[in-house]
């Protein structure tokens, strides 16, 4: 099979026969269970913890509070480690906290015999606290009077400002602001755009367990990097990297919510006071919506001039994420964001950038699909349609007078676009929604259909693969070659239910022709034997991780065909594999199969050959990026009374360079949608504005598309040959989901010619936008 | 209070002592290692705990345990009518690309066996609606629907 072949998921058969193991499937029948005590205000120290009558509880095995966890402030973030004290994560987490900084915040746990013990025991804990008043936006933290970290005064956790020319960043200083004037400049007036806190809502619960063999830790977790997980929790721990071990069985899913190091260290810290014990801490779906990580809140102001010919001469922005309470991925999402601004389009004459993170005690915000950007499409491409609107010019014509090209130095991380789709995606949608005739044909019937309106939208996005060069961008890969021409392929990299795995198989299969039956990936890291890998995030791993394997799978290819020359004694220079065999030119009869040589060479006792188990392991550093293109159109109805918004179609068209497994990679992009879906008309984190608890933590109030929310999807690829992808690929985990909302949005203004510039689209918000447009009059 | 239940579980007859507060999905999972059955918020809000009690899909998550005493329950463990071979929905399920995560698979398709076990035909339509108890994040559903199509008669 190989590279392009729509090659069946190698797990889908575990799975549909539920014999896949997920960390809650394997917690030991003799595990201790853990539940943890929240905090009940969102600003506040712990002045004293009564744990008297927990203790009393039967079955109860062990509680700690914020009293007893060491006082070392450790990294949540799931990023590598970096020498670079720019790119260094933010430490600002403790086991549990004194200091509490959200409404749930961890205060003690307690390990018992069975979950609802536990949770008896949690129930009887008394905590007093000092409260302050809390902040849950931007705007009020500013000058909050009790700042959410001691360390950070204004709350302002990093700000990232510069200004653009000639495609050389000039960095500056700004100060945090929400005036309409970006720059303190009076002719860069802005618009102003809002999207609100979301949860990755994977369906598995984030879980863990821990126990202890000897002296050293083991922690069983549901999390995307195990690597960096294991650091994260040695240094919680304040024990060496060696004496812990990380496992990571089957994922359920994950969108980088399972990036950063949670309850680890918890579970991890309790089997230390028990000897030892196994002790399991599952997250309920409560706490999953509360205490995992959400997607930043952020505001946008973007100012934006024109020239005659409606190309771009000053472009500004101004975003301010809201941080949450701890630093997690500190201010890198809304750098991706503010950046990325500058990269979709380019101005000739002004181009400035400002951006600021702020702590707030609400939960935090961290790595979500799609990293910031998102948030910034809605920004960009509802402006974009705005502006289009204005100019009386086709949204599709404004975009390719202003939007990059192949060719384009990214000014920020100096790699020049070489694969290039963007146009052509644009293109395709287009001529798959059959845009221009869709257009003119829903303008007349909107004309005489008050009621229902239809639209037409459409939004574009760019978006890098990994994270070079900020960060080292590297994976490592192992395979083992069995006698019989089998093999094993193990890597760091984690398959969340994306599909790498498959991927990893069918990149050994193109180089080995070993068929991917034959292949076995080893689904499970464990760090004491995995290779290194950095993890899924930034849609990295079939263009990093991927030239691991690549890299490996060709060192097994040599070493295959020197072994061969040395044991037919024939030159090894001439020979390649063809259908698992070694042959001297193609077609011609095979000197031998690779089983062949597998079992001779580990096997062979004629006192004269060097015996050796064919393996090969690489580890690849990826020095270069590249941009993922993609357009999506939405094609919408929309109820005016009620402020309903069906979506039709979408259609959405991809740039992903090389198509590895077709199939896997639409499966990624109806995924994406749906998300994006849900991004755009129903999903927002809600919290009550006196005292920042979460208010909508569970399914039925936090509203996730169902089957039937999700409309009709179309979905194509533009290949393009990306030069520094293992085969030409580039990033598609996470930009399926980023075009959705605007253009859905744009849909809906083209429907009815109200701009909506706040996420989501909900019924209440439509309805007010249509009153005081004059849409829904107050007799009707 | 340890209750005894009997229920016919995957083709065997099972006799438990369970305590009266126990959800099917615990005495499922805990005590008969049936961990297909999944945990995604123990509220039957997302359908992952899906399982079929007398050829009917029920959330086990809010069903207590004492009250399938007498019952007949069926989980995926229980669907390879022969060691290897697929039931026609898993089979449908694994050729259409259904299955990313996994985690709401076995759910989704118990729900599927009990549609294509009804004789109905449906519409696509129809099948949206038929699997809206179900939440899936990571297929769009698209995939999921397209195996339910194969198997199910279609409209």
């Amino acid at each position: 099979m190989g590279i392009g072949q729509g090659v069946q998921k190698t797990d889908a058969v575990q799975k549909v026969m539920g014999t896949a193991k997920f960390v809650e499937d394997m917690i030991p029948q003799n595990a201790l269970h853990a539940k943890v005590f929240h905090s009940t205000v969102a600003n506040g120290l712990v002045k004293s913890i009564d744990c008297s009558e927990a203790w009393k509880i039967p079955g109860v095995k062990a509680i700690i509070t914020c009293f007893d966890v060491p006082n070392v402030p450790y990294i949540t973030a799931g990023h590598p480690l970096s020498f670079d004290p720019n790119h260094d994560d933010v430490r600002d987490r403790l086991i549990l906290s004194r200091r509490v900084r959200f409404f749930g915040d961890e205060i003690a746990a307690v390990a018992a015999v069975d979950p609802l013990t536990a949770l008896k025991a949690v129930e009887a804990i008394r905590v007093e606290y000092e409260e302050y008043e809390p902040v849950f936006t931007p705007e009020d933290a500013i000058h909050a009077a009790h700042p959410v970290n001691p360390a950070y005064p204004t709350n302002e956790l990093a700000r990232l400002d510069f200004s653009i020319s000639d495609s050389t960043v000039t960095w500056g200083k700004a100060a945090f602001s929400t005036e309409q004037n970006i720059a303190g400049r009076e002719d860069l007036q802005s618009d102003h755009f809002s999207v609100p806190a979301v949860h990755a809502a994977h369906i598995e619960n984030n879980a863990c367990y821990a126990y202890m063999e000897g002296e050293r830790m083991v922690v069983v977790t549901c999390n995307q990097v195990p690597f960096t997980t294991r650091r994260n929790i040695a240094s919680a721990l304040g024990i060496p990297l060696g004496r812990v071990k990380v496992i990571k069985p089957f994922l359920g899913g994950g969108f980088g919510n399972k990036q950063d190091t949670l309850y680890e260290p918890i579970a991890a810290l309790l089997s230390q006071k028990l000897g030892g014990a196994p002790v399991a801490l599952v997250m309920t779906r409560e706490e999953t919506f509360t205490c995992s990580r959400t997607r930043h809140a952020m505001d946008f102001y973007t100012a934006l001039e024109l020239d005659e010919n409606n190309k771009m001469k000053k472009r500004a922005v101004r975003i301010n994420s809201n941080g949450g309470a701890y630093a997690a991925h500190a201010h890198a999402i809304a750098a991706y964001a503010v950046t990325n601004y500058f990269q979709t389009y380019s101005a000739d004459v002004v181009q400035i950038g400002e951006s600021s993170t702020m702590y707030t005690n609400l939960p935090s915000a961290a790595a979500m699909r799609g990293y910031g950007i998102p948030q910034l499409a809605f920004a960009i491409e509802s402006q974009m349609d705005d502006l289009a609107k204005q100019r009386g010019i086709d949204p599709i014509a404004f975009r390719k007078i202003n939007m990059m090209k192949k060719g384009f130095l990214d000014p920020f991380d100096h790699f020049v676009v070489e694969s290039y789709g963007l146009e052509a995606c644009m293109d395709k949608g287009a001529e798959a929604v059959n845009w221009e005739k869709k257009r003119k044909e829903y303008d007349a019937f909107n004309q005489s259909s008050p009621i229902i309106k239809k639209g037409i939208g459409m939004a574009i996005f760019s978006y890098k693969t990994g994270v070079y060069p900020l960060q080292v961008e590297n994976g490592a890969c192992r395979i083992i070659l069995n006698e019989d021409g089998t093999a094993q392929i193990q890597v760091g990299a984690t398959d969340l239910g994306q599909g790498s795995d498959t991927v990893f198989a069918q990149i050994v299969s193109e180089i080995l022709t070993i068929p991917e039956s034959k292949l076995s990936v080893i689904s499970a890291q464990d760090t004491d034997v995995t290779p290194y890998d950095a993890g899924a995030y930034a849609s990295r791993q079939t263009y990093v991780s991927g030239g691991a394997v690549k890299k490996a799978a060709l060192i097994l290819k040599d070493k295959i065909l020197a072994r061969t020359a040395e044991v037919k004694h024939c030159a090894a220079e001439p020979l390649m594999l063809e259908n698992e065999q070694i042959v001297q030119h193609a077609g011609e009869p095979p000197i031998a199969s690779i089983a062949e040589i597998a079992a001779f060479v580990q096997y062979c006792n004629d006192h004269v050959l060097q015996t050796e188990q064919l393996t090969a392991e690489a580890t690849y550093t990826c020095m270069s990026n590249t941009f993922a293109f993609g357009a999506c159109f939405a094609d919408v109805e929309v109820d005016v009374p009620l402020g309903k918004v069906r979506v039709n179609k979408i259609v959405a068209v991809h740039d992903s360079g090389t198509i590895i497994n077709p199939k896997l990679a639409a499966a990624q992009v109806h995924g994406g949608v749906a998300m994006g879906v849900g991004y755009a008309l129903s999903e927002q984190l809600q919290y009550d504005k006196k005292t920042g608890r979460m208010l909508n933590d569970n399914f039925l109030d936090y509203k996730i598309p169902t089957s039937m929310d999700v409309p009709e999807m179309e979905t194509y690829f533009v290949e393009t040959y990306e030069p520094s992808g293992p085969f030409g690929n580039k990033a598609l985990g996470e930009p399926p989901l980023i075009p959705q909302a605007p253009a859905i949005r744009n849909a809906v203004l083209h429907a009815t010619g109200i701009a909506i510039n706040k996420l989501p689209l909900t019924p209440q918000r439509l309805v007010e936008a249509f009153i005081s447009a004059g849409l829904i009059r107050a007799e009707d | 209070m340890i209750k005894i239940v009997h229920m016919h579980v995957n083709g065997t007859d099972v006799e438990l002592g369970v305590d009266e507060g126990e959800s099917l999905t615990d005495t499922l999972r805990n005590r008969l290692g049936l961990t297909s059955v999944k945990k995604g918020c123990e509220a039957g809000e997302c359908g992952a705990c899906t399982i079929l009690l007398d050829g009917k899909s029920v959330n086990s998550c809010i069903y207590l345990t004492v009250w399938a005493d007498g019952h007949t329950i069926l989980t995926v463990e229980g669907l390879q009518r022969n060691p290897g071979e697929l039931h026609p929905v898993q089979q449908a399920f694994v050729d259409e690309a259904a299955v990313q995560c996994g985690f709401c698979t076995p759910g989704l398709i118990m729900t599927g066996v009990e549609i294509a076990n009804s004789g109905e035909t449906y519409t696509r339509e129809e099948l949206r609606e038929l699997i809206s108890g179900h939440l899936c994040r990571c297929t769009g559903y698209e995939n999921i629907l397209n195996a339910l199509e194969k198997v199910v008669g279609k409209k």
